[in-house]
């Protein structure tokens, strides 16, 4: 089963080629700590679900890459193909001359419409390269005009055109401190439209990842290289594929196979979830946690302390909620690899500390006039805040 | 990539815009070492063949065979002008972009914005729809003049409101020398206020710069470089101040040193839309973080570092040294000190080997020392170009919104009700055609209410920031 990637704006275009590479880099890695019948498996499996075959061997990504200006895509086309060992597709990309100003209006009112056309039909022709098609990855981040903008534009159209597949949304938070000062108005804008259309949104913080650089890789001089790789590892080691319940030497089919719809008893959300390598379970209260162990003694962990109910929300069974996947085959080298992706109220207080930072800025009416200009009144702002403040509640009350 | 026009107006314009036309070349041939004509270059020159007559001769792709830049240069006298064309810049212009007088315009901001105004109205008009044509997708124009002279303020600023109704989608940035308070010319704080009120309501972000500050940042430098402090050597070409060398002759004209900041200053402002690098910053991103609110669109400007020694390592130190200078009143490009006033909005543009954790580790060590205005406490937008300017490994162009502009301001004003009281000098004025003494009232209420919006913002300094009450959902 396949998946596409749409990498968007220079974030999304940047992670994305970590990602390919690190997908790439593990399926061809040699310490696999497993038979070889078993590696062949793994590294088929891989390949069809991110690559497509070349005529000379190279595997061309399965991803549309959109930017509004060149810069990103072209550093991203040529690292890719500099590497030898895969590339993008030629036809693969969408690109204009001037980017959108780190203005979610622009992007979402004014390059989404004008360009709908040539990006969705980027987007079908990759879709139609697969023979069994499983859903969508959407890289992209809150902070700019392009990714959040064009990001939530697209997403939008996927779940018109292609209501049946699974569109999850890989979502960067920006640094707290600054990246962008608008930074907060496009992040609730993004969030509030992505509620309605992504079935899943897969975050991860500047600043946790920042600090993982930082602390617990001890490396010095941290740069947006470094932070994009720790990302792509951990993306890498939850997409890599995996066994499935069920029948032991099989990998499994659908990638995304836990169901992301956890419907509480009253409304029906779709969920936020949060991937980390450290469990904080004290604090936390969790709809839905999946466990994925690589690697040598895997079918010997105890994964116990996963069931206690007092994680849980209490209109949810462990057996529920809980789900793990175990695989022998080792991820990137490492003898032993634990992921844990949560959904849990773990982003309750980083989604609460923007929505408060957007309210005291809209408050003022500071910058409004940039995002009137084309076409997104307060009225809109006042939407998103709304339907942002349902969801804190929502999981607060969990 | 986009591509901008620098529409160079008066005295100080042309000569600022010389020494930028000439340490943009000097860049660009540092970075371009294979002579092929990529997107960076198009973004400020032309790739022409000049066999060819007329207009055909643009080539978009391939080997340099002859750059022009995209500018088009105003003067009301000749001499500036025909110096430029007689030096070693002549072939970087068209003399079809080229509008010039002989008569000046006596530093009187009338006859340059009235009666020149209307004289060159279509001329003008012509010669920039000629350079928008020439580019596959304009973003910006760039206008270099001073306040206080008579073209560059009065035509200069006549210029703004024909772009922005000719080009309303193009972005209008406006580097304004000021004059400082020793000023020779007597009527620059006239031309100056009736200049501000173009800027006021026609540019979309104005640099203000003052001769003063960029004298001190000169002496400083020659202190440094004459004192042989520490032992070591300056690296001759890192001067800010310094010309290419390359092109220009060795005799330098006074205002040289002075202009080659301006020039920097535009060079550093543009380089992340031109160069790549980890987080790229495009021209359009500059007001859209800079600019909260329409009117409040000045923006004071400071590079750092001044020269680099000839020490090939550099320890965080110095690094984190290069942070701290920028926000220092001896670094800024105008008479303010930004430390002691209130933040709307703070750029740093960071370029070369400088990553993203020592940005960050220099925010959050200079954030405490820093006031921002209650609703944009986390006011920081920052960019990191890979290209380092000439002679450095890394730079730092800060530029802030920030309450620090309205002394001058208010100066200027000043010194404006000083002449006007005693009416001196204004019949030079209104003798002009269409002048009459409401457009002198209306300048001066379209300033006062700036200043006013800047006391109200300096109002609510050192108020605790309170949180507003949320919108609250049943459940």
């Amino acid at each position: 089963m396949s998946i596409v990637t749409v990498q968007l704006g220079q974030c999304g275009n940047q992670i994305g080629f970590e990602v390919f590479d690190a997908l790439l880099s593990d399926s061809h890695s040699s310490q696999g700590l497993c038979c070889k019948r078993e590696n062949e498996a793994y590294q088929a499996s891989c390949k069809e679900r991110f690559f497509s075959e070349e005529e000379n061997g190279v595997p061309i990504a399965r991803a549309v890459l959109v930017d509004m200006e060149p810069k990103v895509i072209n550093q991203t086309l040529s690292k890719a193909a500099q590497s030898g060992r895969w590339k993008y597709g030629q036809h693969a990309c969408f690109c204009q001359k001037q980017g959108s100003g780190n203005n979610w209006a622009y992007g979402y009112s004014v390059h989404g419409p004008r360009h709908e056309e040539s990006i969705m039909d980027l987007i079908r022709k990759e879709v139609e390269k697969c023979d069994s098609f499983s859903g969508f990855f959407i890289i992209m981040s809150m902070a700019g005009g392009t990714g959040s903008g064009i990001g939530a534009f697209v997403t939008q159209n996927l779940q018109d055109q292609y209501s049946n597949s699974l569109k999850m949304n890989q979502i960067i938070w920006p640094y707290g401190t600054g990246e962008v000062i608008v930074q907060n108005y496009n992040s609730i804008l993004t969030l509030s439209h992505l509620y309605r259309s992504s079935d899943a949104l897969l975050v991860h913080e500047n600043d946790a990842v920042h600090k993982i650089c930082a602390k617990l890789m001890n490396i010095k001089q941290i740069s947006f290289s470094d932070i994009n790789q720790v990302l792509a590892h951990q993306l890498g080691s939850v997409f890599q594929p995996t066994y499935s319940a069920e029948s032991s030497f099989h990998y499994r089919r659908n990638p995304l196979g836990i169901d992301w719809h956890v419907r509480p008893p009253s409304s029906g959300l779709p969920s936020l979830g949060k991937m980390s390598l450290n469990k904080d379970l004290h604090f936390n209260t969790y709809i839905a946690n999946l466990v994925i162990l690589r690697g040598k003694d895997v079918q010997s962990a105890d994964v116990e302390g996963f069931k206690d109910p007092a994680l849980y929300t209490s209109w949810l069974e462990p057996v529920n909620a809980f789900n793990v996947w175990k695989t022998q085959r080792a991820f990137s080298k490492y003898e032993k690899s634990a992921v844990l992706v949560s959904n849990s109220q773990f982003l309750v207080k980083p989604l609460d500390m923007i929505v408060g930072k957007a309210w005291n800025m809209f408050a003022s009416k500071a910058y409004i006039h940039q995002y009137t200009k084309f076409g997104i009144e307060e009225e809109d702002f006042l939407d998103s805040f709304t339907s942002l403040e349902q969801v804190v509640a929502s999981y607060c009350n969990l | 990539m986009t591509q901008s026009v620098v529409v160079q107006v008066g005295q100080c314009g042309n000569q600022i815009g010389c020494c930028f036309w000439d340490l943009a070349l000097r860049e660009h041939a540092a970075v371009n070492q294979k002579g092929i004509y990529d997107e960076a270059i198009s973004s400020f020159f032309r790739n022409v063949d000049t066999r060819v007559v007329g207009d055909g001769g643009s080539i978009s792709k391939g080997k340099i065979c002859s750059l022009k830049a995209r500018a088009v240069l105003i003067d009301m006298e000749e001499g500036v002008v025909n110096e430029i064309l007689q030096g070693p810049l002549r072939d970087v212009f068209d003399t079809k972009q080229l509008i010039t007088d002989i008569s000046g315009s006596g530093n009187n901001w009338a006859v340059g914005h009235r009666v020149f105004g209307s004289l060159y109205q279509d001329q003008i008009l012509e010669k920039l729809r000629k350079s928008a044509e020439h580019c596959d997708c304009l973003q910006c124009f760039f206008i270099i003049h001073s306040m206080g002279g008579g073209t560059g303020s009065g035509l200069g600023t006549f210029l703004l409101k024909m772009l922005e109704d000719e080009f309303p989608e193009v972005y209008r940035f406006v580097t304004s020398i000021y004059p400082s308070g020793e000023d020779d010319v007597i009527t620059s704080p006239y031309n100056s206020i009736l200049a501000m009120k173009e800027l006021n309501e026609h540019a979309d972000c104005v640099l203000p710069i003052d001769n003063q500050s960029l004298f001190d940042i000169i002496s400083k430098i020659d202190l440094m470089v004459n004192s042989g402090k520490l032992g070591t050597t300056v690296k001759p070409k890192s001067l800010v101040t310094s010309s290419s060398g390359a092109l220009k002759t060795r005799h330098k004209k006074p205002f040289d040193a002075m202009n080659n900041i301006v020039a920097n200053l535009l060079l550093n402002l543009t380089s992340s839309a031109r160069f790549e690098g980890s987080l790229n910053m495009d021209l359009n991103e500059i007001s859209m973080n800079l600019v909260p609110f329409p009117q409040l669109h000045y923006l004071v400007s400071s590079l750092t570092p001044l020269y680099t020694l000839t020490d090939v390592n550099i320890p965080p130190r110095r690094l984190d040294q290069m942070f701290s200078d920028a926000f220092s009143k001896d670094h800024q490009l105008l008479r303010a000190d930004p430390k002691h006033s209130l933040y709307l909005a703070c750029a740093l543009m960071v370029r070369g080997n400088v990553h993203i954790s020592d940005v960050r580790r220099n925010i959050e060590r200079l954030k405490p020392s820093l006031q921002f205005v209650s609703w944009n406490q986390e006011g920081w937008k920052t960019s990191l170009c890979s290209i380092p300017p000439v002679g450095h490994s890394h730079s730092l162009l800060a530029l802030a919104n920030n309450t620090c502009v309205k002394p001058t301001f208010m100066e200027l004003k000043e010194r404006f009700m000083r002449l006007y009281k005693k009416k001196a000098h204004l019949h030079h004025y209104l003798q002009v055609e269409g002048m009459e003494e409401s457009c002198f009232t209306e300048a001066v209420s379209s300033l006062s209410a700036l200043i006013q919006e800047y006391n109200q913002l300096d109002a609510t300094k050192n108020m605790p920031v309170q949180d507003l009450p949320r919108l609250s959902i049943a459940m």
